[in-house]
């Protein structure tokens, strides 16, 4: 019972949310529409019990990459004035192709539903949860089966990492930096010397 | 009873708003990307009410690579959103046509 | 020996045309005009072999040509009678022709193309003449054809020399259209082209019919006129004649070689050759012999008015050619043959000395701009009084004549000879035309040699004062000039007539033709005089001919007994020719301007040859044209060019433009691309 009101709550906010995501005015709005979708999201996916995957989302998805979007959004300085309203005019158009399109992805599950269709043999059996906890078959699995695939997407994070850094770096001048050798090599006579100005002179640097 | 394809029809319809958002606004070029999150958002909805259902753990972890890849992408997207920022002064989808052939 | 005969003027013509510019000039004309002597000295032993009656008919073979089946050809000589005559004809004015081409072609950059060319038509022509199939003959025929058009267009820098040679090509065609559908029908018919078989089983398919276009026709009949007009073709009779007076663009040695002596002839001697078949059939011999008396008559007519002096004589050549072929339709061939021979001398003649009027009058034509020349170049004037009198047929019966009196006479005595309506047709328009010959001929003499001086208004002579100063002894003559026979025009009929010309010398004196221009001048004058006489006997009987060509001894009979008056009847109307031309030229020189103005409309008829000219423009060769350029704008460029490449590249083109609409380089039109495709893919997937 709860299960159900639960499923639909969520439900009907993770819709309600995307739809303001992609209609919001202002781009801090969307941002916020969208970190609200994902939490929905993550209590969908604690209803089916993946808890993990649901936690993930949350720290990765809303703490990382919504707060990216929000850094982004605020660095850009987008003036607001400009902001061209009105629907686009491909609006209607649009809609049309994206109703069929949902709608065939309905019957395409439908369809799946209805026929026979026989999956391979399934290759993690998961356990159940009074007897592992999700967390700990997820390792098992991942750490052993999965483990190169685990190292690609650790590769696939530090390219990107690489990839964010060299695209946005920019030789900035005019900054001071140290330059280590030099101030090694910095001798005490060098740095200063006497010097005894008669009063009303200066002194020549 | 919830089954599954309660889940599913819930991640068509993300799928499909995801689209949307993707072609249909003029604002600017953030909200692509963020449409673009929303399909992945459908996607691992998809994934994960699959591994439930049929008890299969493989589809909690392809989401999880779906999460690690929909990060990097991201900020990959995003830094050039900066460059070209920079560059253009303007992120408006509508001016954006230097691929003109 | 008959080989050597035929095949050195073709390794002469080799050598001097492959050699042109390596070899030199002298090499060049040395190596023709040696090999053609040596041609000819091996000819006339034939000839004279055949005369006495040791010599009999043999066929010497060559190579094997084509075996398929029924069609068996092979190259082979065959040497008669008939082959014996064409082959002293033929060898000697060519040789004669090759050492005058010394002295007229003698400034001429292009000398060893143009030798080459006189022997490459003179092999041709021989084995034309010495074909034993009628494969050989056509490929001889179509051998001289070509060598017509090389000859004729000699001169190729000048517009007007390239379309003469076009013209006779082309008009040549039409001959040998008919003429290769004559050798078919008779392969079909007889099934073989070997010339004594065909001779042989003709007189046996007299009578039978064969299918044509539907209806049923005599078979000889149909082949002997397909064959027939080829001859026409070549031979420049009524009807295909349009091309021998636009052939004198080319030098005068060509005009007496081909279109005097020798290939215009050749259709004279096919006839002959092929005289059983024709006898077969009665309607192609009445055909051959209203064509040819026509012939006659309208060239002799046109002939009066033409005032460059090779035409005149072109013109005559075309009327003479229709007495040969009235002669062999009328079943007298060897009269034929025998004008054809003696036609050879004395046309060659005039011709030559044409020339060397044309030579000394710096390549004036016009002979309105002639006059009183026989004082400055009487060599030239005493041979064509000799070749005008051959021409004319001056002689008193049974005593002398001249050579054309001999031949002639045979001719127009054998028409009326025949007894048959279309004889006496014949017979008539052949005295008629003798007398306008006898005048257009004498005219021309009056016109050139008599009267006064009336070059000063010549352009060609001012113009040579202009570039040599004072008097001309020096020969130094500019390569333009040779391409510059450029006068040879027909006169408007407003033109100037002669009294209105002025008179006057401007200086210009006419220089003597030299030596190697004068010697075949004198060598054919002797024939002109002589050779009726010497051979008559010969060519009239059967007893030479040995059966070379049908003869018909009651026809000769007949021809012998004939009313005196009926006899005497050329030699009084070319008297009457004689005394018009004295009274118009020399007495009274006004006559010929008020006969022209009074009857007006009759002399432009004349002049314009018939309006001949103008027909054939308005019925071929303007719808040619139109066929050419419809074929060409609407067919080529519009069909195939338009759906083609032209119409590829456009497409390409529009292709281009429509497909670059799609890279209009906004991001959202991309994005929604990008959602129909996947909408496309996604209802696939449901769908399959």
């Amino acid at each position: 019972m709860i299960q159900t009101i639960a499923f639909y709550l969520f439900a009907v906010m993770v819709i309600a949310s995307a739809a303001l995501t992609i209609t919001a005015r202002n781009p801090v709005h969307s941002v916020l529409w969208l970190i609200l979708a994902f939490f929905n999201a993550a209590g969908l996916m604690l209803l089916v019990g993946a808890e993990f995957i649901a936690m993930l989302l949350v720290i990765v998805y809303v703490g990382a990459v919504a707060v990216l979007f929000l850094f982004v959004v605020m660095m850009l300085d987008i003036d607001f004035a400009e902001l061209r309203a009105g629907l686009s005019r491909y609006l209607p158009f649009g809609v049309a192709i994206a109703a069929a399109l949902l709608a065939e992805i309905v019957i395409a599950a439908g369809v799946w539903e209805a026929g026979p269709v026989q999956l391979a043999g399934r290759t993690a059996v998961t356990p159940s949860p009074d007897q592992v906890p999700n967390i700990e078959a997820l390792g098992t699995l991942l750490y052993t089966r999965y483990l190169f695939v685990f190292e690609g997407a650790g590769l696939v994070l530090l390219v990107a990492m690489i990839g964010a850094i060299v695209l946005t770096h920019r030789a900035r001048g005019g900054v001071r930096r140290q330059n280590i050798m030099r101030q090694s090599m910095r001798r005490a006579e060098d740095a200063t010397r006497m010097t005894n100005p008669t009063v009303g002179q200066g002194v020549e640097l | 009873m919830i089954g599954l394809q309660h889940f599913l029809v819930v991640s068509a319809i993300l799928f499909v708003m995801g689209v949307l958002g993707i072609f249909l606004n003029r604002k600017n070029v953030i909200i692509i990307l963020m449409a673009i999150e929303l399909i992945l958002l459908s996607v691992n909805i998809n994934l994960v009410a699959f591994s439930a259902y049929l008890h299969d753990l493989v589809g909690q972890i392809f989401a999880m690579f779906v999460l690690t890849v929909a990060a990097g992408e991201a900020a990959i997207g995003l830094a050039i959103l900066v460059i070209y920022f920079r560059g253009r002064g303007t992120i408006a989808v509508d001016d954006i046509n230097r691929m003109k052939g | 020996m008959i080989q050597l005969l035929v095949f050195l003027p073709l390794f002469a013509a080799a050598v001097a045309g492959l050699g042109n510019r390596m070899i030199g000039n002298t090499a060049a004309k040395l190596v023709t005009t040696g090999a053609l002597f040596a041609s000819c000295a091996i000819a006339w032993p034939i000839f004279i072999g055949f005369l006495t009656g040791t010599n009999h008919a043999y066929v010497a073979p060559v190579l094997t040509f084509i075996h398929s089946g029924d069609l068996q050809v092979d190259w082979a000589l065959r040497v008669d009678a008939l082959t014996a005559v064409m082959l002293v004809v033929v060898t000697s004015v060519s040789a004669l022709v090759h050492l005058y081409s010394w002295g007229y072609m003698g400034e001429d950059p292009d000398q060893p193309r143009f030798f080459a060319y006189l022997s490459l038509f003179t092999f041709a022509m021989l084995m034309l003449v010495t074909a034993d199939s009628l494969v050989q003959m056509f490929f001889g025929w179509e051998g001289v054809g070509l060598a017509s058009y090389l000859l004729i267009g000699f001169w190729y820098q000048k517009p007007s020399a390239g379309a003469a040679a076009i013209k006779a090509f082309v008009v040549n065609r039409v001959g040998d259209f008919g003429f290769s559908l004559g050798i078919f029908g008779t392969f079909l018919v007889f099934g073989t082209t070997s010339i004594p078989a065909i001779l042989h089983a003709a007189p046996g398919m007299a009578g039978s019919t064969i299918g044509f276009l539907g209806y049923r026709v005599d078979t000889m009949t149909l082949l002997c006129l397909l064959l027939f007009i080829g001859a026409m073709g070549k031979s420049a009779q009524l009807g295909l004649h349009t091309w021998l007076p636009d052939a004198m663009e080319g030098p005068t040695p060509v005009s007496a070689l081909i279109h005097a002596a020798t290939m215009v002839t050749a259709g004279v001697f096919m006839v002959c050759r092929l005289s059983p078949m024709f006898e077969t059939s009665h309607v192609a011999l009445e055909v051959v012999t209203v064509i040819g008396a026509l012939t006659c008559f309208f060239a002799a007519t046109v002939g009066t008015t033409q005032t460059d002096i090779k035409r005149v004589i072109a013109y005559s050549t075309c009327s003479q050619l229709g007495y040969m072929f009235f002669a062999a339709g009328s079943g007298a061939f060897g009269a034929a043959m025998f004008h054809l021979f003696t036609h050879a001398f004395f046309k060659a003649l005039l011709f030559l000395s044409a020339g060397s009027v044309i030579h000394s009058m710096h390549h004036e034509q016009d002979m309105r701009f002639y006059g009183g020349l026989r004082k400055h170049i009487p060599l030239t004037f005493w041979v064509m009084i000799a070749g005008t009198l051959a021409i004319t047929g001056v002689g008193v019966a049974g005593v002398f004549g001249f050579a054309g009196f001999y031949s002639k006479d045979a001719i127009i005595e054998a028409a009326y000879a025949t007894g048959t309506q279309v004889g006496g047709f014949a017979w008539f328009m052949g005295v008629f035309a003798a007398g306008l010959t006898s005048f257009y001929s004498w005219r021309l003499i009056f016109l050139t040699f008599f009267g006064e001086p009336r070059w000063a208004a010549s352009e060609h002579i001012q113009h040579a004062m202009h570039d040599h100063g004072h008097g001309h002894d020096d020969h130094g003559h500019d390569d333009h000039h040779a391409p510059d026979e450029t006068a040879g025009h027909e006169p408007r009929p407003e033109g100037r007539s002669i009294n209105e010309i002025a008179h006057g010398t401007l200086g210009y004196h006419p220089h003597a033709a030299p030596w190697v221009m004068k010697l075949p001048l004198l060598v054919l004058a002797v024939g002109a005089v002589f050779a009726g006489w010497a051979f008559a006997h010969y060519f009239l009987e059967a007893e030479f001919w040995q059966g070379a060509v049908a003869y018909s001894a009651e026809l000769h009979e007949k021809a012998e007994h004939l009313p005196t008056l009926l006899g005497l009847a050329p030699t009084i109307v070319m008297l009457i020719g004689l005394a018009i031309a004295y009274w118009g030229y020399i007495v009274d020189t006004t006559i010929p301007d008020r006969f022209a103005r009074t009857f007006r409309g009759l002399y432009v008829f004349l002049l314009k040859k018939w309006y001949f000219d103008e027909l054939y423009d308005f019925l071929f060769v303007r719808p040619a044209f139109a066929i050419g350029r419809f074929l060409w704008k609407q067919g080529d460029e519009g069909t195939i060019d338009r759906f083609g490449p032209d119409g590829i590249s456009k497409l390409m083109v529009v292709g281009n433009r429509f497909m670059a609409r799609a890279q209009s380089g906004y991001v959202y039109s991309y994005a929604l691309v990008m959602l129909l495709g996947l909408a496309g893919l996604a209802t696939w997937a449901v769908t399959r």
